[in-house]
C-alpha cells in the first residue's frame, strides 16, 4: 500500500481539500476551459499576463483529488513566472508524471509530489488537465480543451 | 463439431430449484477469477462493462480456430460446412434463447451499438421525415441516444426524451403522453446500465403499439440477468451484446420482426448479403443475410453460442435469483455505510450498485479500490444525461454477475472504508 501513499501524498490531499487561488478573474484575464470526458473533471484556468510575466493565475472547477491539487499547486508554482518558464514547467511536469526524463530541465520544486502519478497511468490525465488548460489559456485557444 | 459443446453444469429441476446453485463450481469455470491484482485476489465487480468468460466460451473459440476454421456459406469443403453449421447453430440457439419466431429474425452484428445504428440507418432513414419524432428515455446509454440524434440531424426530425424520477424510474405517464401522432419509433432500454432500473418494457411497448409506434429495446443489460421473451414483449427490435453475457467482445444480436426486417433496405453492401450481382443490378439476399455483409466474426458467433449454452446450463432464472440476492445484500450494506449515497433506487432493479461517497471523487475511489484488487467502474458510464439529472459528474458502479459472492460485497464495503481512511 506504500504505492497509494506515493500518489495521495499529504500535501496533495491538503490542496485537494483547500485549493489555493480558487477564484474567477475579470474579463481582462485570459481564460480557457478544460474537460476530461473520462471522469467528468472540469477546470477553468484564468491568467493575467503583463510584459511576458504571469502576474496572477487562478482556477475553478471540480474533479478528483489529483486534478484539484494539481491545479491548485500549478497556480502557486506559476505566479510571477515568465511565459517561457511556464512552458518549460509544463514540459517538465508532463515528463515527470508520464515517467519520462525531465528534458526541459525546469526545477519542479513542490510539484515533485506528483512524481508518484507516473505509477498510475490511468491518473495521468487527472494530473495534467489543469496544465493542458493553462496551455490553451496562454495560446488563446477558445476551443474547450479535452484530455481525450 | 466440437466448438459448441459446453458441458451442462447444473440442470435446474423443472420447478426451477436453485438450491443446487454451486457458486464454487461456477467460479471454477472462470479462469480469470484465479488472478490476483496488486497482490490481492481479484474481486471483479465491473460486469455491466463486460463480464468474464468461462472456459466453455474460451475453449469454443480456440477449438473453432484449431479444428474447424473456414469461411461460411461459401465452400463445399468439410471445414466450411462445419463452420457454417456452428455459425447457423448459434443463430438457432439465439432464436430459442430470446424466443424469436424464426431464426431469420436473428441478425448477427458487432454488438448492441451496431444493432441500434443499423435500425436507425435503415428503418429510421426509410420512415423518419422532417417534423417527425423519435422517442427515447432519460436513462439511455449514449449508444441509444447518439444514433437517433444523428438520424434526427439528417432528417430534421425531433428527439423527444421521456423523463425519470429521482429514484431513477421512468415516468410512465409522461412517456405515454410523448407518444404522439408524429412519433415514428421509440427506443428504450430494458435495463439501465448506470442505475440498474428495470423498465416496464412490455407495458411501454403496449402503449407505443396502441399508437402505431414500433419499439426498439436496448437489451444489453437485460439479457445477462433475466429471461427475455421477444414474443411476449412484442417488441419490434431487440438488441444485445455477447460480451456482457459471458461471451466474446465484438459480437451481438439484432432481433427484428421478420416483416420489418424484410421491408427494410440493406445497410452495408458486400459479399453474403447478395443473391446475384451484375454491374447493372444487384439482387439482395434474404433476411437475415441481407444485413450480414462480408465475412462475419465467425469465432465470435461460436463464442456467443457457447455463452448461451453456458447460461442455459445454469439456468437464466437461477442466475437472476443469485444476482438479486447479492443486490439486496449489497444495497443493505451500502445503505448502512456512512457517507454513501446510492444512485438509482428503483423498486425493480437488476445487478447494479451505483453510488457516490461524500466529498470524495469516484475516480479516487476507483484507484484505491483497484489497489485492494477490486475492479469497479468509475465515471459517467456512457450515460452523461443521467449524471446531469442527478447533478453529479460521475458515480462508482459495482455491477454483478453469476460468479460474484457476498464475500466480494464485503470486500467492497471494506474497500470503501479504506478509501474514507485515506481521503476522508
Amino acid at each position: 500500500m506504500a504505492e497509494l501513499r506515493d500518489l495521495y501524498q499529504e500535501v496533495i490531499l491538503e490542496h485537494a481539500k483547500a485549493p489555493r487561488n480558487y477564484r474567477e478573474q475579470g474579463a481582462a484575464a485570459a481564460k480557457a476551459e478544460g474537460y476530461n470526458p473520462l471522469c467528468g473533471d472540469r477546470c477553468t484556468v484564468f491568467i493575467n499576463k503583463k510584459d511576458g510575466v504571469i502576474e496572477d493565475i487562478s482556477f475553478q472547477g471540480n474533479g478528483c483529488a489529483i486534478s484539484k491539487a494539481s491545479a491548485s499547486m500549478m497556480t502557486q508554482a506559476l505566479k510571477g513566472k515568465t511565459l517561457e518558464q511556464a512552458e518549460e514547467m509544463f514540459k517538465s511536469f508532463h515528463g515527470m508524471v508520464t515517467g519520462h526524463k525531465n528534458e526541459a530541465g525546469a526545477d519542479m520544486g513542490k510539484l515533485k509530489v506528483f512524481a508518484g502519478v507516473s505509477e498510475f497511468p490511468a491518473r495521468v490525465k487527472c494530473a495534467t488537465l489543469a496544465w493542458h488548460t493553462l496551455e490553451a489559456a496562454l495560446h488563446g485557444d477558445h476551443e474547450k480543451v479535452s484530455t481525450e | 463439431m466440437t466448438a459448441q459443446a459446453a458441458a451442462p453444469r447444473l440442470t435446474p429441476t423443472p420447478e426451477g430449484d436453485v438450491a443446487r446453485f454451486d457458486i464454487e463450481r461456477i467460479r471454477a469455470d472462470f479462469p480469470i477469477l484465479g488472478e490476483s491484482v496488486h497482490g490481492r485476489p481479484l474481486v471483479y465487480l465491473d460486469n455491466a462493462a463486460t463480464s468474464q468468460k468461462p472456459n466453455a466460451v474460451i475453449r469454443a473459440i480456440a477449438d473453432y480456430y484449431r479444428y474447424d476454421n473456414a469461411n461460411i456459406h461459401r465452400g463445399v469443403h468439410l471445414l466450411s460446412q462445419r463452420a457454417t453449421d456452428a455459425y447457423e447453430g448459434t443463430r438457432a440457439a439465439a432464436q430459442r434463447f430470446i424466443n424469436a419466431r424464426k431464426t431469420s429474425e436473428i441478425v448477427f452484428v458487432r454488438g448492441t451499438t451496431e444493432a441500434i445504428n443499423l435500425v436507425a440507418q435503415t428503418y429510421g432513414r426509410a420512415h423518419v421525415r422532417r417534423g417527425d419524432e423519435v422517442l427515447i428515455t432519460a436513462m439511455e446509454h449514449h449508444s441509444n441516444i447518439v444514433p437517433w440524434q444523428m438520424l434526427c440531424e439528417e432528417t430534421g426530425a425531433k428527439l423527444r426524451v421521456a423523463p425519470i424520477n429521482t429514484r431513477g424510474e421512468l415516468l410512465l405517464d409522461e412517456y405515454e403522453k410523448l407518444l404522439g401522432p408524429s412519433t415514428r419509433i421509440a427506443a428504450i432500454s430494458h435495463v439501465s446500465n448506470a442505475l440498474g432500473t428495470i423498465n416496464p418494457a412490455k407495458e411501454m411497448i403496449r402503449m407505443a403499439h396502441a399508437r402505431g409506434v414500433p419499439v426498439l429495446v436496448d437489451g444489453a443489460q437485460a439479457v445477462p440477468h433475466m429471461r427475455v421473451d421477444v414474443q411476449d414483449l412484442d417488441c419490434d427490435f431487440y438488441a444485445f451484446s455477447a460480451h456482457k453475457m459471458y461471451g466474446p467482445t465484438g459480437i451481438g444480436v439484432l432481433y427484428g420482426k421478420s416483416e420489418l426486417l424484410e421491408a427494410m433496405p440493406p445497410w452495408q453492401g458486400g459479399g453474403d448479403m447478395i443473391s446475384s450481382v451484375t454491374f447493372e443490378k444487384t439482387m439482395y439476399n434474404k433476411v437475415p443475410h441481407k444485413f450480414e455483409a462480408g465475412t462475419p466474426d465467425i469465432a465470435g458467433v461460436i463464442g456467443l453460442g457457447a455463452a448461451i449454452a453456458y447460461m442455459e446450463s445454469i439456468g437464466v432464472d437461477a442466475i437472476g435469483a443469485h444476482e438479486h440476492e447479492l443486490l439486496v445484500y449489497g444495497t443493505e450494506r451500502l445503505a448502512a455505510t456512512p457517507d454513501v449515497s446510492i444512485i438509482g433506487k428503483a423498486e425493480n432493479k437488476a445487478g447494479v450498485l451505483s453510488f457516490t461517497l461524500e466529498n470524495i471523487h469516484p475516480h479516487d475511489i476507483g484507484t484505491i479500490l483497484d489497489q485492494e484488487g477490486i475492479a469497479v467502474r468509475t465515471g459517467h458510464h456512457c450515460a452523461q444525461p443521467v449524471m446531469d439529472f442527478f447533478c453529479i459528474p460521475a458515480t462508482v458502479r459495482a455491477s454483478l454477475a453469476v460468479y460474484n459472492t457476498k464475500e466480494e460485497i464485503d470486500a467492497l464495503i471494506q474497500g470503501i472504508e479504506r478509501v474514507k481512511e485515506m481521503l476522508g
